[in-house]
């Protein structure tokens, strides 16, 4: 690439995008009728988006040049964007990654989908994803799996694998994910993008359909911090539908960006450097943290000495709230109906066998085990406490640490198909991101380095609503280095 | 803990899935792979730790009695498998 | 064997709160089906319940009438189930921690005793749609207006020990909530229903015996049927060397008698846990100092003021304290009148609520108002008609022909009360009667009475009947 001429649009942030959309340099139209060609091109080998709304966008980009053209512009005015399939979308097919909603248009929007709308973003279409958003590697969508763009075939992590793939491979500028137990972070970290999980409670939850209520969260994911916070400055909010969402105002994450680091003070959990961690992630993760102390941060070792229950804990909570929040699946009201039930028992479990995948089934199935008569003291209620007590670990750690840091995931994306037979393994590669959905806490991952082709992902976790702080701490880090700025080849 | 077939089935019934034979022995070695994992937690003495149901201590905020949802019965049938004079349609129910 | 019976009820009152208890859409009974059910109502993906303010107030005003705690924390939970009418596979409601514990309820007993009735705990949960089994070609028709309308489950202690008593404990329960104005108790649109667990066991044994549960019973005359079959039933299913299963059971009205519900014949496992999309419910000291303010004065102390303030017996008080319209209705016809309570008393528990229950009317519909029934018994006061003779002017009011004083004047009621003008009419009965005045004076007293009547068929009933009494005394002594 000439280095004077200027980058092609899809090679701009958020960021730089809005600054050209209001210079002038090119419309929203332009600018979508672009990211629509490359998804036109791309998708077929990737498979990020399950629905592409390209007439929608189109009208939506026009309406947002108008918009502009009477100076009301705000920063996402324009913007083309995609939204995870798991926010409903109005008059959208909002499949979930399932056949259980392959026909289901949504009747209303997200809120999320409502706030990016109202901003005057423009929805270029759904995102590929794992089933009901359960998986990490996107390989349980009902769509088939998304592919990473720095490897075909390498998975792109889960669920939001779509979102993340689209934004990795310049498909689209930003996209919304959600996390449960890592899947902005995890998928964000594999595909060499920026993600954030924010504190639960911040963002809106109507319209985004239910994996496990206490852990979900919706955030974006984009290719740097300041798009990230761009994009959850608008996400973020007070919904009065939502009664888990936090009423407190929300933060000019953009305008924080530039804090100076000298004096913080970040905490590195032993927990997260120690067995299980493939080495080669390890030195990059050690590489980043030097990084940080030439930006003038501390880093200390800290302990989360319940680290490794996390994951045992969430297989318990995740699948018992699981269990009942698609227990409304029933093929009476909407999605997958079998064909000619035989009677009321028949159309349950008929439908729902056909409209769920396996994983999903399994996750219900342990949900229901864990909450049934006899076992719910020994398995949900203990899994509630050891959920105290990880919580409590963040809550003595962040006493001494502003930030805690270490690896995303512990290896780099692996092989499509390579721990799809093997539940367990798949469930270990969240097992630095979940303890955070547990306590509720913010959580980043952002680009640090690479091993062989394939990116590797910094964590950064914040205290209760710090993700200022973190968006911070990622932009600091990103005006210093340039993985974010890395684009896989392919797709250059 | 370890479950076979039979308490597959039996858990399968209660979330109303439907489980083919040949399948049920699979579903029983992950389940009990699953339940083997989530018990390490028994390692770790809970005993007087309250449960954790939700990541953030508040209280339930409450809506004031206002009827604000207007009657949107055709388009939320539009999607529905089976109606008729606007009831959603299910093979009979005995009581 | 002696056996006696042992009878817990858990009541459903619906709450008459104007939209649902976790969505804004309305709660009217009687819209056209699934008119009424939103979004979150159906249980679409991704929508979220926000709770009712009203809804929690109004379980507060129970708590508190029935001297209950509420308590300053409680919890919803998700009761997992499938079934057509339940949207989301789970209904909300409290389990653990209910917001209402530990009331009582006072009945009053046939022989005039009273017994004191505990209340476990009164819980808020939402109310599930309707399956209808009219045939839509062999399948059944759901409709989801009534799903998530709130609904507070009263559930008593194993109290009671016979139908009546049950019935005695549903009445009161179903006036209090009515009082409250909580609830509207149409029991024939579902709003106050009946589960009702039933057991026996032998006479002085202290084990409860295995228990039915009779499901949806929504009437009082039902609940005591259902019961009373029930009773029956088990007892002579031990006699003859059969056991009591613990099951759901359901009431056939036709034929008079409870049979298994075969839907829920499986043991269920409701699997119930914290709903993760709500969080605790907190009350504090305020808010309940708030709701205890605005609690109106209750059926019993209600009827302690009628008793001591309107010197009324026991009976009348309760009669008139039945409803908060009748109360209210009987104050102002007695504040209009400025006195005579026991005047009032009888008018409102006789001719007037005969005519409401005749016409089929409620208190408010009532084409005879507080003041014009005052007006009416004003004119007995003041001696211008006789209460035999208000009875006709009441009816005249009833269908509208004016007010009292234009009917007296128009149909000339009013009352003779010159004594010479009645004296000269006992004159002409004596006259005309000298064979019964011989009796009379020979020692029959019992002919008194057909003197009255004779003088007051010749005055047209217009004689003042206490002067007639008195004066006929003195004249039949000769």
């Amino acid at each position: 690439m000439n280095p004077s001429a200027p980058a092609a649009m899809h090679e701009q942030t958020i960021a730089q995008l809005s600054a050209g959309l209001a210079a002038g340099q090119f419309s929203s139209a332009e600018l979508t009728r672009a990211f629509l060609e490359r998804i036109e091109r791309s998708n077929p080998q990737l498979n990020a988006f399950i629905t592409i709304t390209a007439a929608s966008a189109l009208a939506q980009a026009q309406a947002a040049d108008v918009r502009r053209r009477q100076g009301q512009a705000g920063p996402l005015t324009g913007i083309p964007i995609a939204h995870k399939d798991i926010f409903c979308t109005h008059g959208v097919r909002t499949s979930c990654g399932s056949r259980m909603l392959d026909r289901f248009i949504a009747p209303y929007d997200a809120t999320v989908v409502e706030r990016l709308n109202t901003a005057g973003a423009v929805m270029l279409g759904k995102t590929n994803m794992d089933e009901f958003a359960m998986g990490s590697s996107n390989e349980t969508s009902f769509y088939g799996p998304v592919r990473n763009p720095w490897d075909l075939n390498a998975v792109p992590g889960g669920s939001s694998g779509g979102s993340a793939a689209a934004v990795a491979a310049r498909l689209a500028p930003g996209a919304t994910g959600t996390d449960t137990g890592g899947s902005i972070r995890q998928p964000a970290a594999l595909c060499g993008i920026t993600g954030i999980k924010p504190t639960y409670g911040r963002v809106s939850r109507w319209g985004m359909i239910a994996y496990a209520s206490s852990l979900d969260q919706g955030g974006p994911m984009a290719r740097t911090a300041e798009d990230c916070a761009l994009l959850l400055a608008t996400m973020a909010g007070f919904d009065p539908r939502d009664s888990t969402c936090v009423d407190r105002p929300v933060p000019d994450y953009v305008a924080g960006l530039n804090q100076p680091l000298a004096g913080l003070k970040i905490g590195l959990p032993k927990e997260y450097f120690g067995e299980g961690l493939d080495s080669a992630v390890a030195q990059v993760v050690e590489a980043a943290m030097a990084e940080y102390r030439t930006l003038g941060a501390e880093t200390v070792e800290i302990s989360l000495p319940n680290s490794q229950l996390a994951i045992p804990a969430y297989y318990v909570v995740a699948p018992a709230e699981c269990s009942s929040n698609l227990a409304r699946f029933d093929g009476v009201r909407y999605g997958h109906r079998c064909e000619n039930p035989k009677d009321l028992l028949d159309l349950y479990t008929r439908s729902r066998a056909e409209g769920f995948g396996a994983e999903v089934q399994r996750r219900i199935l342990v949900g229901a085990f864990a909450l049934s008569a006899g076992y719910y003291d020994a398995y949900y209620l203990k899994a509630q406490q050891i959920r105290r007590l990880i919580s409590n670990d963040f809550h003595r750690a962040f006493e001494q640490v502003d930030v805690i840091a270490g690896p995303t995931s512990p290896t780099v994306a692996f092989n499509l198909g390579e721990k799809v037979d093997d539940p367990i393994t798949m469930y270990l590669s969240d097992i630095y991101t979940i303890a955070v959905n547990l306590a509720g806490l913010p959580g980043l991952s952002l680009p640090a380095g690479f091993v062989g082709q394939r990116p590797v992902g910094l964590q950064l976790i914040g205290n209760y609503f710090a993700e200022e702080r973190l968006l911070n701490v990622a932009h600091r880090y990103q005006q210093a280095t340039n993985w974010h700025q890395r684009t896989p080849a392919a797709f250059a | 803990m370890s479950l076979g077939v039979a308490e597959v089935a039996k858990i399968a019934h209660l979330a109303r899935l439907a489980i083919r034979t040949e399948d049920a022995p699979a579903y029983a070695r992950n389940l009990s792979a699953i339940l083997e994992l989530v018990e390490q937690m028994n390692a770790v003495d809970t005993t007087g730790v309250a449960p954790m149901a939700h990541p953030l201590d508040m209280a339930q905020r409450l809506r004031p009695d206002e009827v604000a949802e207007p009657n949107q019965r055709e388009r939320f049938q539009s999607i529905a498998p089976r109606v008729e004079a606007g009831l959603y349609l299910v093979p009979k129910v005995i009581e | 064997m002696e056996w006696e019976t042992v009878i817990g009820l858990e009541i459903h009152a619906q709450l008459a709160t104007k939209s649902k208890i976790f969505s804004a859409a309305a709660t009217a009974y009687g819209a056209e089906p699934n008119t009424q059910a939103c979004a979150i109502d159906l249980g679409m993906p991704g929508v979220l319940p926000v709770l009712n303010r009203e809804a929690v107030r109004m379980a507060a005003m129970l708590g508190l009438a029935i001297g209950a705690q509420i308590a300053r924390r409680s919890v919803f939970a998700r009761k997992n189930y499938f079934y057509p009418d339940l949207p989301k596979g789970y209904q909300i409601s409290q389990y653990e921690l209910p917001v209402v514990e530990k009331g009582e309820l006072i009945i009053d007993l046939e022989d005039g005793s009273s017994k004191v009735i505990g209340i476990t705990r009164a819980h808020l949960e939402e109310d599930a749609g309707k399956s209808l089994h009219e045939d839509f070609h062999g399948q059944s028709g759901i409709d989801l207006n009534r799903a998530g309308t709130p609904l507070l489950e009263i559930v008593s202690e194993p109290d009671l020990r016979s139908a009546k008593e049950a019935v005695a404990y549903m009445k009161k329960l179903h006036q209090m909530v009515v009082y409250l104005g909580i609830c509207d108790g149409n029991m024939q649109e579902g709003s106050f229903r009946c589960d009702a667990n039933v057991s026996v066991r032998p006479k002085n044994q202290s084990q409860f015996g295995t228990r039915a549960e009779i499901k949806n019973l929504n009437s009082f005359r039902f609940v005591e049927r259902a019961i009373e079959f029930e009773i029956e039933r088990q007892i002579d299913l031990i006699e003859s060397g059969g056991k009591v299963v613990q099951e759901t059971r359901l009431y056939d009205p036709d034929k008079g008698e409870t049979r298994p519900m075969r839907s829920k014949e499986e043991a269920n496992d409701y699997r119930y846990f914290p709903d993760p999309d709500l969080l605790p419910l907190i009350v504090d000291e305020a808010f309940i100092e708030t709701v205890r303010a605005s609690l109106p004065e209750l059926p019993d102390v209600k009827k302690q003021r009628f008793m001591t303030q309107y010197g009324l017996s026991s009976y009348d008080a309760g009669v008139l304290t039945a409803s908060r319209p009748l109360s209210d209705y009987y104050e102002a016809v007695v504040a209009a009148l400025g006195g005579e309570p026991k005047l009032c008393a009888n008018w409102v528990m006789g001719d007037f609520s005969a005519f409401l229950n005749k016409d089929g009317k409620d208190i408010a519909d009532s084409p005879v108002n507080a003041a014009q029934l005052a007006g009416l018994l004003r004119r007995i006061q003041d001696r211008t008609i006789s209460g035999k003779i208000a009875k006709d002017v009441f009816e005249a009011l009833w269908v509208g022909e004016g007010d009292t004083d234009a009917i007296i004047e128009k149909r000339g009621l009013r009352q003779i009360t010159d004594t010479s003008a009645i004296e000269k009419v006992i004159d002409d009965v004596i006259a005309a009667s000298p064979e019964q005045l011989a009796q009379y004076r020979a020692g029959k007293d019992k002919l008194f009475g057909f003197f009255v009547g004779q003088v007051m068929k010749l005055s047209k009933g217009k004689a003042n009947p206490q002067q007639v009494n008195e004066l006929l005394i003195e004249k039949l002594k000769g």
